[in-house]
């Protein structure tokens, strides 16, 4: 599929991402994920499993987690959207972040970016959680290589608690 | 992804009753969409039969939860998170808060509703069970008005719903009598988050000096539709629950219910485990008596 | 190359980081890279194919599933005396990969065990499958799942308890292996035990639980597994890899790695240039890996058998000396600053145009294999490991879940510790969900279940803490004394957590994966009073 050329049945989309503007012409059934990856060029945000079970594809819309995979672009129209590529307002990594690459919460790094938001989403709503409830947390986010342990670590310490 | 989304039309009418107008219009054309869990992967494994898609996601008329006295009315637009973190389903209807909990993911939560889960109609569904064991009431409404109707009867079959095609369900009605009720809720799946149920149980229960004044016990998974046990709740009612009682009772859930070989479990299984919920339901019952 | 008949200068491949492999990305890659090829020269344009997930489970290479058969001779004292082990495995529609997995698997077969007679019987089959690949421990698994399930039950034959009957039969310094290799290294597996058992608090526990399993539909129970991994390829096949790798001296005085090795997630970029930085005592930062790129870097082999850091990175470490030689030669005095190294470095380069030291693999004296007799050293060296699994068994849902783990093993040496740490964590959850949830439903041939929705891997609410430990005993075959670690881990969870659910409930189950549906299944069978 050709980006940004006039087909019938395409539309515009505006919404923001990462704090900036955007307006994209995509078919209003045209993966949230795809238009990430193709039209905005964030690749980012990655596609695991394609049916919502594995949350590689995990974004902030509208500061909420979503699976990008199942959300159909018109229905980001006018969000606001975060991606992994914005979750840092600078050149600066955040603590959450440096936490990932201190206790060696990423390996392969294709679950990072959705399990980072994910994190991030888990931290919003509570600051100090405990280990349960990071694990709960993060039960949509799929993890192959790390068996969870040390991403476990990287949310606590972020959070400023220690690993139990 | 096995569609091309060239194929496919997506309007969004920014009303309510735009969108009714639209289905009325050319009824059976549109498929509704909200938060697009069961849609899109239906789409993406390129088995959606609708071409036309109406997306009522974000129509205010279908959100938020109305606390009345007597009720509560839940907007059918509303999320799983919406549930899970509103105070008086919580403390209330924990039956349904805890399926709002084991649904999915986060991410599929804050975007799976509870019309939807109810209109998809799928006997896995984890909030049905809690519904029937609830009396839920569904409003729905069209371009004709409104209708509200036992939620006990919605289900006729394998995702056969009595819906008119021009029909959305506006507000989920639950009456505010559960506090003096032992609430049980159970989910069985392949593991213990994002997993499709094999065997998932919500029931509700009152004891009166030793005796059984109240009970409903609701299933999903063990049958085409969410179902009630009502023959082993007549049984219950007035009796003692006595250790002798469990193998009857056992032996009841397994009549009752039909449930299935398939990719994800065993007809025996289910069988097994959905008697062995119900006695620990029972057990529970005994214990527990009534609530404060 | 074969596939295009065009030789090799013409025939470029690029590797980019591609995500977690685990083995199956070892063959199967150059078919899709095939059809690919063959379709650019076919239209004249750039070619991309990409799996979805559900084309990615179906077809491509899963484990080879196997079935193991023995007998064993055993003294009154629990002590082996000799044993006949069956070890079938089942390749698919075409052999790829099955020689050789049947070869470690064969290899393995008798776990760190001293045996003083044994016949071992391999055997791959061809059914209608898709072919069956590496998948991390490629054979390994599959055989100690056997042979530690099946000490647990020599244990109940002879009367000993499962501790006993393993600190009976290890293997030590002296003895020699199945294939007649002799143990050159003072091993302690009792020791090991011992540490083990104290780390999983185990004896307390299973007193705990004989009281408490009396009550209530909960069962709980504690299993063993003892084991061991060769790393690096089996037998000669690192001779005839005859693997090769550079470290160059950059122009701006920096050292950059030449390997073929792949960097998905397991740290190859990290520890190479770590093992680089030792060896030319420089800052880490100093270091850089160049992308494996046929036009760039040697062949160092492929990036499987839990080789990279052992052998490959022995190679580089040995590159890297060749460069420090070079440069002292031309005058760098020994103890250099890494300003002075870098200063000698860019002179080097400016005044030759290049700086290069290339290191190949040299079999070590000491190690052979012998292919026709299957004897001889199967491995240079071998890594060893206790790990032992308490898990919970509900019988209400009939559902075993891993409550806790303590995975000990020895390494050689940690290279790095996070990232050991993180490849022990990794492997054990792939090892829990092996045991416990990871089913692949066939129908006709087809895999039914190729979505994530209903081939059932782990969760992070699904595992309990997995607690890692480490023994260091030096290799010296391995870089600074490195072993090989990747795998290791697989070999392990499957027949702890197996072990464990015999003894909480008393029922034997000596397959896997091990559902819910069958432990009902054996247990309605078993007993058929009601369960309380």
């Amino acid at each position: 599929m050709i980006s940004n050329s006039e087909r019938p049945g395409q539309c515009e989309i505006s919404l923001a991402v990462n704090g900036e503007p955007k307006t994209v012409r995509v078919y209003p059934m045209a993966r949230l994920l795809d238009v990430l990856r193709h039209e905005l060029g964030l690749t980012g945000t990655k596609e695991g499993c394609g049916e919502g079970e594995c949350g590689s594809c995990s974004v902030l819309m509208n500061g909420k987690l979503v699976n990008s995979c199942l959300v159909p672009a018109l229905q980001a129209a006018g969000a606001g959207l975060t991606t992994i590529e914005g979750l840092a307002p600078g050149p600066q990594l955040t603590a959450l972040q440096a936490a990932f690459l201190k206790c060696g919460g990423a390996q392969c790094g294709i679950c990072t970016p959705g399990m980072i938001l994910a994190s991030r989403q888990l931290l919003d709503k509570k600051p100090k959680p405990t280990l349960e409830e990071v694990r709960e947390g993060l039960s949509g986010n799929l993890c192959r290589c790390t068996g969870y342990m040390q991403i476990f670590e990287a949310v606590m310490e972020a959070a400023g608690g220690n690993p139990e | 992804m096995r569609s091309a989304p060239a194929d496919f039309t997506l309007r969004a009418p920014g009303t309510l009753q735009q969108v009714l107008a639209l289905l009325a219009t050319e009824p059976g054309t549109w498929l509704p969409i909200s938060g697009g869990t069961d849609v899109m992967v239906q789409y993406a494994a390129g088995k959606l039969s609708s071409r036309q898609l109406v997306s009522i996601w974000n129509l205010t008329e279908l959100r938020g939860i109305e606390v009345l006295p007597d009720e509560v009315k839940i907007g059918a637009g509303c999320t799983y998170t919406e549930l899970r973190e509103h105070d008086v389903i919580a403390r209330e209807f924990p039956l349904l808060a805890n399926a709002a909990r084991w649904t999915g993911g986060v991410a599929n939560q804050n975007r799976g509703t509870l019309g939807g889960n109810i209109v998809n109609a799928s006997p896995a569904a984890d909030s049905l069970p809690a519904l029937l064991a609830y009396e839920a009431e569904l409003v729905l409404v069209s371009v004709r008005g409104e209708r509200r109707v036992p939620y006990h009867s919605f289900h006729t079959g394998y995702k056969k719903i009595t819906m008119e095609s021009d029909e959305l369900i506006r507000v989920i009605c639950l009456a505010r009598r559960f506090s003096g009720y032992l609430q049980y809720s159970r989910k069985v799946g392949a593991r213990n988050a994002q997993a499709i149920s094999k065997v998932c149980m919500a029931a509700l229960g009152r004891i009166r000096n030793g005796v059984v004044e109240d009970v409903r016990i609701a299933l999903g998974s063990v049958a085409p539709v969410p179902i009630r046990l009502t023959d082993i709740e007549q049984m219950l009612k007035g009796r003692r629950i006595e250790p002798a009682l469990q193998g009857v009772v056992k032996k009841g859930v397994v009549a009752a219910i039909q449930p299935i070989d398939d990719i994800r479990s065993s007809a025996r299984y289910r069988a097994a485990v959905a008697g062995n919920l119900v006695a620990e339901f029972l057990a529970q019952l005994v214990d527990g008596g009534t609530l404060a | 190359m074969a596939l295009l008949n065009l030789p090799s200068e013409k025939v470029r491949v690029v590797q980019a980081e591609t995500g977690g492999a685990f083995g199956g990305k070892e063959d199967y890659p150059s078919i899709i890279a095939g059809h690919a090829a063959l379709l650019a020269m076919k239209s004249g344009r750039p070619v991309k194919i990409i799996y979805d997930r559900m084309e990615d489970m179906t077809a491509t290479t899963k484990r080879h599933p196997s079935r193991t058969r023995h007998r064993t001779a055993v003294s009154k004292d629990g002590k082996i005396l000799g044993g006949e082990i069956e070890f079938t495995i089942d390749g698919g529609a075409y052999a790829t990969l099955s020689s050789v997995v049947l070869s470690r698997g064969v290899i393995h077969a008798g776990g760190p065990y001293y045996w003083p007679c044994i016949r071992i019987r391999g055997k791959a089959v061809a059914t209608s499958h898709p072919p069956h690949g590496a998948f991390r421990g490629f054979g390994a698994p599959q055989s100690l799942f056997a042979m530690e399930r099946h000490m647990d039950r020599i244990a109940q034959v002879v009367g000993l308890s499962p501790v006993e009957i393993r600190r009976r039969n290890f293997l030590k310094l002296g003895e020699t292996t199945t294939t007649d290799q002799v143990i050159r290294e003072e091993i302690d597996l009792g020791k090991f035990l011992d540490r083990a058992l104290v780390l999983s608090d185990y004896h307390a526990k299973k007193s705990r639980f004989v009281n408490e399993n009396q009550i209530g539909p909960v069962k709980k129970g504690m299993g063993i597994a003892a084991f061991l991994h060769g790393a690096g390829f089996t037998g000669s096949g690192e001779r005839y890899l005859a693997s090769v790798v550079g470290v160059e001296g950059c122009a701006d005085g920096t050292i950059r790695v030449l390997a073929a090795s792949t960097e998905f997630g397991q740290g190859t970029n990290t520890v190479l240039c770590q093992i680089a930085a030792e060896a030319l005592k420089l800052p880490y930062d100093c270091i850089q890996i160049a992308q494996p790129d046929t036009n760039q870097v040697p062949n160092s082999g492929p990036t499987v058998a839990s080789r990279t850091a052992m052998v490959v990175g022995n190679l580089v470490r040995s590159a890297a000396i060749g460069i420090r030689q070079t440069l002292v030669a031309g005058g760098l005095h020994d103890s250099y600053s890494p300003e002075e190294f870098q200063a000698a470095c860019q002179r080097h380069v400016a005044e030759h145009g290049e700086l290069r030291s290339y290191a190949r693999y040299d079999p070590p004296a000491g190690v052979f294999w012998d292919d026709q007799k299957y004897s001889g050293e199967a491995y240079a060296s071998f890594a060893w490991a206790i790990y032992i699994a308490e898990v919970r068994v509900d019988l209400s849902t009939y559902a075993a879940t891993v409550e806790d783990f303590v995975a000990l093993q020895e390494v050689g040496r940690v290279l790095h510790p996070i990232l050991a740490k993180g490849q022990i964590a990794g492997g054990v959850a792939q090892g829990i969900g092996f045991a416990l949830y990871e089913k692949v439903v066939w129908q006709n041939g087809r895999m039914q279940n190729g979505q994530m929705t209903n081939y059932i891997m782990p969760t992070s609410a699904d595992l309990p803490s997995i607690r890692v430990f480490f023994e260091e005993m030096g290799n010296i075959h391995g870089a600074y004394g490195a072993k090989g670690i990747g795998e290791l881990p697989m070999d392990g969870p499957a027949p702890a957590i197996a072990n464990a659910i015999e003894d909480a409930l008393g029922t034997r189950f000596d397959s896997i994966p091990l559902l819910p549906e069958d432990i009902f299944e054996a247990i309605s069978n078993s007993e058929p009073s009601e369960i309380r």
